[in-house]
């Protein structure tokens, strides 16, 4: 049982949806986003999504790369975004963190040592954008064999015949990408979203959180009534980008959160 | 995998589309059932003698192949050694090789039903290939292109405009071609049910470098004969070597030479301002290490921690940090050498072909000629080298122009 187990069967047992929050690790400097990580929990983020900043995030909207840029440009690097998740778990040892990103910078560090520092750094899960069930040999075998969660997406076009595919070797949770198309972009309907939502839980035990376009509290509670829960990113990045105080991006995490909560 | 293994380099890549450890599938979720669609398509198409017969048919007629097979007699006799010849696809429609697979992939994308085209280009060759054969047979084409190519390669922005194509100028991440293609594989996730993503060279996600050599194959298939027909029955060229962006002209003169053993084969990459730690060239395999970018692994212009670095040439199409996976392989096999030649070199090659031949190069075969000048003197009077004049120069002139110091303003 990893972390985030223990947080979906916790949340099932309260009879609750799951809130996921994503930020870009060294947005715009280690101090403000070590800050806002640390505020999550308490704004009542069950798993933190921590966004490791890559040149070329080819799934990412303006809104992601910039801030991608932006940590980059402060000079975030993976064994920084170790660091911050270290000093996290100084005072929390109990909310997940699934580290989000693109594999080269991975693949530059070594999977072996990267495995064992992300293990030891209090890391229980893995979102790797460019590893599709084809490449599971890379990091999604040997990241399970080492303890941690490889937690894939599904989407749109992940149809009936793919998605056993696309299921075998995740962990964690599934992550449905519930629109053709990248971070940021427009939010999909609840309804339109539900029948897909319906369609992978039927192949799966594993919870089914939705992301992608999400960016109200009433779009969280819609989306998180047809799932077990759903991922915030964008909305919250750009708080972040226009320079917002840590307290009132918390305030607005919060509010999220609360939408979720409410479904 | 050791030399001795391999007892032929023209059956990759494997079903996983490696090349060795090279090549691969890194794509998100989304893009993975197209490109497996694709691949079956593809596949299919290969071995479809109607798809063969179109493409010939418009080889033939609309593109004007075969490319002449020429031997540069004067350049020859200045550079007092090897026979050098050219193989002229810069005499192709649109005025390069990238043609040669634009229509391979249109054709595909025409079969599978595709509306909406889109491609990422550098120098803009690729960019009017592809607005050429979209306004041809009326499809939609949008070419993603670094707002800083925009600015340089300013006439081929103009004729994909006449084309009929949109040509969306890109500022994300520093605006050059990887961006492009960043952007274009955005596009593409956002837009999959209608549109078909034509890659202009042999990199991104298998079957793509797979397909885009074999489009482009036809070039070496040509030169293969060509030369028999004027060097005698059974002759082979020495040396083929060509300049390499991300590596689809010299793909398609090597392909069919790769288990021809006494065949040299050299890829010329931009040395930019030289290869040194100043990384201010496009060197992938002289200067980077392997990665993963853009659906595929091979050797990356990175830094320490994995990102990726902005390559640096005078020649757009050149300008790319990465290098298709199948020319990784080739290096780390050693079937083929790989070498760099800078911005100065090539400069100096551009103008001896003007001055010689008559012929007014690309920047980017400019760099193969340079090398071929740098070799061909060390070499008796019957080693025949081949060298891919991919691309003419027209689109080069306002460059070549500010770095010789001539004004451009009448
Ligand atoms: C004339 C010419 N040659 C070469 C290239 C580089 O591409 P590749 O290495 O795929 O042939 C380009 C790219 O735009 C080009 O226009």
């Amino acid at each position: 049982m990893t972390r985030i187990d223990t947080t979906f069967a916790r949340l099932r047992a309260e009879g609750k949806k799951a809130f996921v929050a994503y930020i870009m690790a060294g947005d715009p400097d280690v101090e403000t986003s070590l800050a806002v990580m640390q505020g999550m929990p308490g704004a009542g983020v069950d798993i933190i999504e921590l966004g490791m900043p890559f040149t070329d995030p080819m799934a990412d909207g303006p809104t992601v790369q910039l801030a991608g840029q932006r940590a980059l440009e402060g000079g975030q690097t993976l064994a920084k975004t170790l660091d911050m998740v270290r000093a996290f778990r100084e005072g929390d040892s109990e909310t997940p963190i699934v580290m989000m990103g693109y594999y080269n910078p991975i693949y530059s560090r070594g999977v072996d040592v990267f495995l064992a520092e992300a293990k030891a750094a209090g890391i229980d899960g893995l979102i790797v954008v460019d590893l599709p069930p084809e490449e599971d040999d890379e990091l999604c075998l040997p990241a399970q064999a080492a303890g941690l969660n490889f937690i894939r997406l599904a989407t749109p076009t992940t149809d009936a015949k793919r998605l056993p595919k696309v299921l075998q070797n995740t962990s964690g949770f599934v992550y449905y990408v519930s629109i053709t198309g990248i971070t940021g972009a427009a939010a999909p309907q609840p309804a339109d979203v539900a029948p897909d939502v319906a369609r992978i839980k039927a192949a799966t035990d594993l919870p089914v959180i939705v992301g992608f376009g999400i960016t109200t509290p009433d779009a969280a509670r819609g989306i998180a009534g047809i799932a077990d829960g759903c991922v915030v990113g964008s909305a919250i990045v750009k708080e972040i980008g226009a320079g917002k105080p840590v307290a009132e991006v918390l305030a607005g995490i919060a509010a999220l959160a609360a939408g979720a909560h409410a479904a | 995998m050791p030399d001795d293994l391999i007892n032929s380099y023209m059956t990759g890549p494997d079903e996983q589309g490696r090349f060795g450890m090279f090549g691969g599938r890194f794509v998100s979720e989304t893009l993975m059932p197209l490109i497996l669609d694709l691949e079956a398509r593809y596949e299919f198409a290969k071995t479809d003698p109607d798809f063969w017969a179109e493409m010939d048919w418009l080889w033939k007629h609309y593109v004007g192949r075969p490319s002449p097979l020429y031997y540069a007699e004067r350049l020859t006799r200045h550079l007092g050694g090897a026979k050098i010849y050219m193989k002229r696809d810069e005499l192709n429609h649109t005025g390069a090789h990238k043609i040669n697979n634009v229509l391979g992939q249109i054709i595909l994308a025409r079969r599978m039903g595709k509306t909406r085209i889109i491609a990422e280009t550098g120098a803009g060759q690729h960019g009017v290939a592809t607005a050429t054969v979209c306004a041809k047979f009326g499809l939609k084409c949008v070419v993603y292109m670094g707002a800083h190519d925009v600015e340089r390669q300013a006439p081929n922005v103009f004729r994909m405009r006449l084309l009929g194509a949109e040509v969306v100028p890109v500022t994300s991440g520093r605006g050059t071609l990887k961006d492009a293609m960043n952007d274009a594989l955005r596009d593409w996730v956002t837009n999959v049910r209608d549109t078909f993503y034509c890659i202009g060279t042999v990199a991104g996600p298998h079957p793509y470098p797979a397909m885009v050599r074999d489009f482009q194959s036809i070039i070496g298939k040509e030169v293969r004969w060509q030369l028999a027909e004027q060097e005698g029955e059974g002759r082979l060229p020495d040396t083929v070597i060509a300049a390499i962006g991300g590596g689809s002209n010299a793909m398609g003169l090597f392909y069919p030479f790769l288990d021809d053993p006494s065949v040299n084969i050299i890829g010329v990459e931009a040395g930019g301002k030289g290869v040194d730690d100043r990384m201010q060239h496009c060197a992938s395999l002289t200067g980077g290490r392997p990665g993963v970018l853009h659906g595929n692994r091979t050797y990356l212009l990175q830094d320490p921690d994995g990102q990726i670095l902005e390559g640096f040439s005078i020649s757009a199409g050149l300008d790319y940090p990465g290098i298709g996976p199948e020319h990784a392989w080739l290096h780390d096999t050693k079937r083929a050498q790989y070498v760099s030649i800078t911005d100065a070199e090539a400069l100096e090659a551009f103008q001896l072909s003007c001055a010689l031949e008559g012929i007014i190069p690309a920047l980017e075969p400019s760099h193969a000629l340079a090398h071929v000048m740098k070799i061909a003197p060390t070499l008796p009077a019957d080693h025949i080298i081949v060298m891919n004049m991919c691309g003419r120069g027209d689109k080069d002139i306002f460059t070549v122009a500010k770095h010789l110091g001539f004004d451009m303003k009448i």
